[in-house]
């Protein structure tokens, strides 16, 4: 007995040891960090007159040859268009990883991926999360920053919104009624059919459904108690559905009613013909992605053209051709750039849209954070 | 038999050299498994200014849904663990009675080490494809007459999660005990049955109690794999974490409540402690199960 | 004994068996049925339609609309080559062993064994990620970057994964048959530790190896969290991007992806000869009922 456990005090000496034997040996550094491009540093520039102007950045991104994005599936804005159009207007082949990934999973693999050249170049991220991590971010501004609106970008550069989307109701029209207000998702016609993309405590677009609901039964987007009680009843009906709305469940009718950013619901009519987006009257509730630049980013010059190229007119009217609301909007509008077929496609709209501030967003949580689980388990 | 006696007596005063043959197990197991570990086990205890067991204790607090999650996480890993394990069980002897090298035994075993590991998104979706609201099974059962409710039964986790689970703790079931029912020699029937013995006889007094410890065993595995299981759960079932795995994913990626992931480390490690005190039982279960057999 | 009783009990034995595996195999085929359906639909008028198996038929356009498809297959090739080796190296000789000579670590080794799947997924990469880290920097620097941060490096993280399944099965082959007699039969005939191992053991346990390769090529051609959450490709993500874009294709490749990791099961079953059973065991039969005849 004595000599078994001297045995196993043993086994945990030589662990103990091992793990601190292997903290202290970490491979050598290599230089992978920072690449230079003739007698520029990449990874410090500011902006393209940094580099010595547009074309010179051009050159130092095509040296790099590679992109790593993450967290941006095709059908998200329009991101498939946007990475294919990147790809073929500048020859530098991009890696989408991680489609799925929230915003959190974005900043999580930066930091378990460091030094590595799979490393994410550049993040979109929910307003939650880049607020809460803007010291991974590397300030840049792009050449059309002056089209920006001030309170869309931050002073420095360190972030800067890209897109904004409604929130709004997707329906398959060959299965259900078309809703004209919210007491409709609840009667018995939508039984077993209505799903919110996420847990509204940890998705942003779910968040965001639940406000949107509570704008639209009177409440505000900060006080979403309204919104809550909606979903209670919602679920006390029988029309809600718990499961997580993907591409493959609308298409095959699993789901025939999903709360998402109008921005995801819209490209669902290339596959499914009867596919529809509503937004409710005087319900408008728009949220805006944050876009930034990893500061150890493998490939800093190609993160910052990718930029340039998200906020040129090519890469914004590509959101809105995606229903999404390009940041640029105003700008472009009236200097006559704005792709005018998919202004006109975009979903109808009455009311002013709401952008939730912080407090709100910070109210809002507390209150799900207390009684979602509650009304909905 | 000559080299046996001096071995153990060697043994006796040289034991540093027989554990030389588990140094390359150790030394993988520690750098890839103990040491994550232990970086979880350690994350727990962190919190905004150093050690703290706020993480650990603010899991247990009153009105707390993770111990509601953790209650139902065992119920679902132990009912999928003990139905799996006795289909599995049945189907591994219906197996083993199968020629040997024919079609049927590789048809099975091959099916089932494939979808003993079928899992997340793709298995949901063809579970709602079948059972959901518009799946076929759905339709064919209301043909039948046989009413599914509101059909909302497979989003529930002790419903439809419960089916769904066993789709692949059967397969397990079967992959990880058939060598033990093939090891049941054909002599010993044929002893027994010399002996005078009944069918139920050489089930009651001969194979079940060589295959009680392995059973257990294979019953425990079942009941980890479905605890901690959470890709299919989380395409099931988005809205509420009933699950403890749910739990933890929620703490790690959500996008809505931040700076949550000692909390989420914490519940990885109660996760840990619980499969401890299961292992605790099933340690003691097998000591008694194989006390006669002279292992 | 009369034969009748025999024949009986072999007849009941076949019933049961038809019934067992008739009534399980629908059970595992409904779903599956579920994704055929889907995939052989035209979403818009429900009609039945072989467009998207004739598009996956299409290899090559397939190829060039999604060039990650095929990096995945090729890197969940190799991981499913090398993760069942890494892990009967490191278990069969250890197990074994154990058992023979460190009966009190019994208990240890298989609470470890099972440990992995304690921990699901999303925190084991919390804790792999310093290790990786720390791996991948080494890699990195003594053989370059592209070999450094290759996917196939994974493979020791799977066989951590698959550990507490090998283990099982490991263990329930080595229950049954005696060790012990065995190895020390063939040490006394003078047999090394090595021969003991690949010529005793290792055949002896040949169903529980198998079962335990089994379960390490399916674990790996179906592991998708980790590879996801450390951005290497392999085919389960790869099928997962594709199911961003079109969601009846994905479900068609996730079929074919079960009928292939089915196929390369039941090849690798005819790999380690007959399970339960054995060509040699059917020739020594010959060979002892022709010394008797």
């Amino acid at each position: 007995m004595n000599r078994s456990l001297t045995r196993r005090l043993t086994g945990v000496a030589v662990i103990g040891l091992a793990a601190a034997t292997f903290a202290a040996c970490s491979a050598p550094s290599s230089s992978s960090g920072s690449s230079t491009s003739g007698s520029v540093n990449a990874a410090s520039a500011k902006s393209a007159a940094d580099f010595g102007g547009m074309d010179a950045l051009v050159a130092a991104a095509k040296k790099e040859g590679k992109l790593n994005v993450i967290a941006l599936p095709p059908n998200w804005a329009n991101y498939g268009e946007i990475i294919s159009g990147f790809e073929s207007k500048y020859g530098i082949k991009i890696t989408s990883d991680q489609p799925d990934g929230s915003s959190a999973d974005e900043i999580s693999t930066a930091q378990r991926l460091k030094g590595q050249s799979t490393a994410p170049d550049v993040f979109d991220l929910g307003t939650a999360v880049a607020m809460a991590n803007t010291s991974m971010f590397a300030p840049y501004e792009v050449s059309t920053w002056s089209d920006i609106p001030a309170e869309r970008k931050d002073a420095n550069g360190v972030w800067v919104n890209d897109y904004a989307g409604y929130m709004s109701v997707g329906y398959d029209s060959s299965k259900v009624p078309a809703p004209t207000s919210m007491a409709d998702l609840l009667k018995p016609a939508f039984k077993g059919k209505v799903a919110l993309n996420g847990d509204p405590t940890q998705a942003g677009a779910a968040f965001a459904g639940v406000q949107m609901v509570s704008l639209a039964e009177g409440g505000t987007a900060g006080d979403i108690a309204k919104g809550v009680d909606f979903f209670k009843q919602l679920k006390a009906a029988g029309n809600f559905l718990p499961v997580d709305p993907t591409e493959a469940t609308i298409t095959s009718g699993q789901t025939p009613v999903v709360f998402d950013w109008a921005y995801n619901n819209a490209p669902i009519s290339k596959q499914l013909t009867s596919w529809k987006v509503w937004i409710p009257d005087n319900a408008v509730l728009a949220s805006y992605y944050i876009q930034a630049i990893n500061k150890d980013a493998p490939h800093p010059a190609a993160a910052r053209l990718w930029e340039e190229y998200l906020y040129s007119t090519e890469g914004q009217n590509l959101f809105l051709k995606g229903a999404a609301f390009p940041v640029e909007y105003d700008a472009m509008k009236s200097a006559g750039t704005l792709d005018a077929t998919a202004a006109a496609a975009l979903p109808a709209v009455t009311g002013t849209p709401v952008v939730p501030s912080q407090s709100d967003n910070d109210q809002a949580t507390a209150y799900l954070k207390a009684n979602w689980a509650k009304a909905i388990g | 038999m000559a080299d046996a006696p001096r071995g153990r007596a060697l043994g006796g005063l040289r034991p540093s050299g027989a554990l030389l043959g588990v140094v390359p197990f150790f030394a993988y197991t520690t750098v890839f498994l103990l040491i994550p570990t232990l970086v979880v086990v350690i994350g727990a205890f962190v919190g905004t200014g150093g050690f703290t067991l706020d993480n650990v204790t603010g899991l247990f607090s009153a009105g707390s849904a993770y111990v509601t999650a953790l209650e139902q996480s065992i119920v679902l890993s132990a009912v999928t663990a003990l139905i799996g394990a006795l289909v599995g069980a049945v189907l591994a002897y219906a197996v083993s009675t199968a020629k040997p090298g024919g079609v049927v035994k590789r048809f099975v075993t091959s099916l089932s080490g494939v979808l003993a590991q079928f899992g997340g998104v793709a298995l949901a979706f063809a579970f709602l494809a079948t059972f959901g609201g518009v799946g076929y099974m759905t339709k064919v059962l209301n043909d039948l007459g046989v009413s599914t409710g509101s059909g909302l039964w497979i989003y529930e986790w002790n419903k439809g999660l419960m089916l769904v689970y066993l789709y692949f703790q059967i397969p397990l079931m079967l992959i990880v005990f058939l060598p033990a029912v093939e090891g049941l020699r054909p002599q010993w029937r044929e002893a027994t049955e010399t002996l005078g013995g009944t069918t139920w006889t050489y089930w009651r007094r001969v194979a079940g109690p060589i295959l009680f410890p392995p059973f257990v065993g294979a019953t425990l595995l079942l009941f980890t794999n479905a605890f901690s299981a959470y890709a299919t759960a989380k395409a099931i079932v988005t809205q509420g974490a009933p699950l403890v795995p749910l739990q933890i994913d929620g703490a790690l990626t959500s996008e809505v409540l931040l700076g949550q992931a000692n909390v989420g480390r914490a519940m990885a490690m109660t996760m840990v402690v619980v499969v401890a005190v299961v292992m605790v039982i099933y340690a003691w279960v097998d000591r008694r199960a194989s006390r006669w057999l002279a292992r | 004994m009369s034969t009748g009783l025999r024949a009986n009990v072999h007849r009941r034995q076949r019933m049961m068996r038809w019934a067992v595996i008739g009534v399980v195999l629908v059970f595992f085929a409904l779903p599956l049925l579920g994704m055929l359906d889907f995939t052989t639909k035209d979403i818009n008028t429900g009609a039945r339609s072989l467009a998207t198996w004739r598009t996956l038929a299409n290899v090559g356009q397939i190829n060039e609309q999604y060039p990650t498809l095929a990096t995945g297959f090729v890197n969940s090739i190799g991981l499913a080559v090398i993760t069942p080796i890494v892990m009967l190296v490191i278990l069969v000789p250890t197990m074994t062993w154990v058992r023979l000579r460190l009966p009190w670590l019994n208990r240890t080794v298989e609470f470890i064994s099972l440990l992995p799947l304690t921990v699901p997924a999303i925190v084991l990469v919390v804790g792999l990620t310093p290790i990786y880290s720390w791996l991948t920097g080494w890699l990195r620097f003594l053989l370059g970057d592209s070999i450094g941060e290759s996917t196939l490096w994974l493979s020791l993280a799977y066989v951590i994964l698959v550990l507490p399944y090998a283990y099982r099965s490991l263990d329930a082959g080595l229950r049954a048959i005696d060790v012990k007699t065995l190895s020390e039969a063939a040490r006394s005939l003078g047999a090394s530790w090595p021969v003991v191992m690949w010529r005793i053991v290792l055949p002896n346990l040949r169903t529980a190896v198998l079962s335990a390769s089994f379960l390490s090529v399916a674990l790996v051609l179906g592991e998708f969290t980790i590879a996801n959450l450390f951005s290497r490709t392999n085919l389960q993500v790869a099928m997962f991007l594709l199911a961003k874009s079109n969601a009846q294709i994905s479900i068609a490749v996730g079929l074919v992806s079960l009928v292939f990791a089915f196929l390369v099961l039941f090849a690798m079953s005819f790999i380690g000869g007959t399970p339960g059973g054995g060509l040699r065991h059917r020739r020594a039969l010959r060979r002892s009922q022709k010394e008797t005849a």
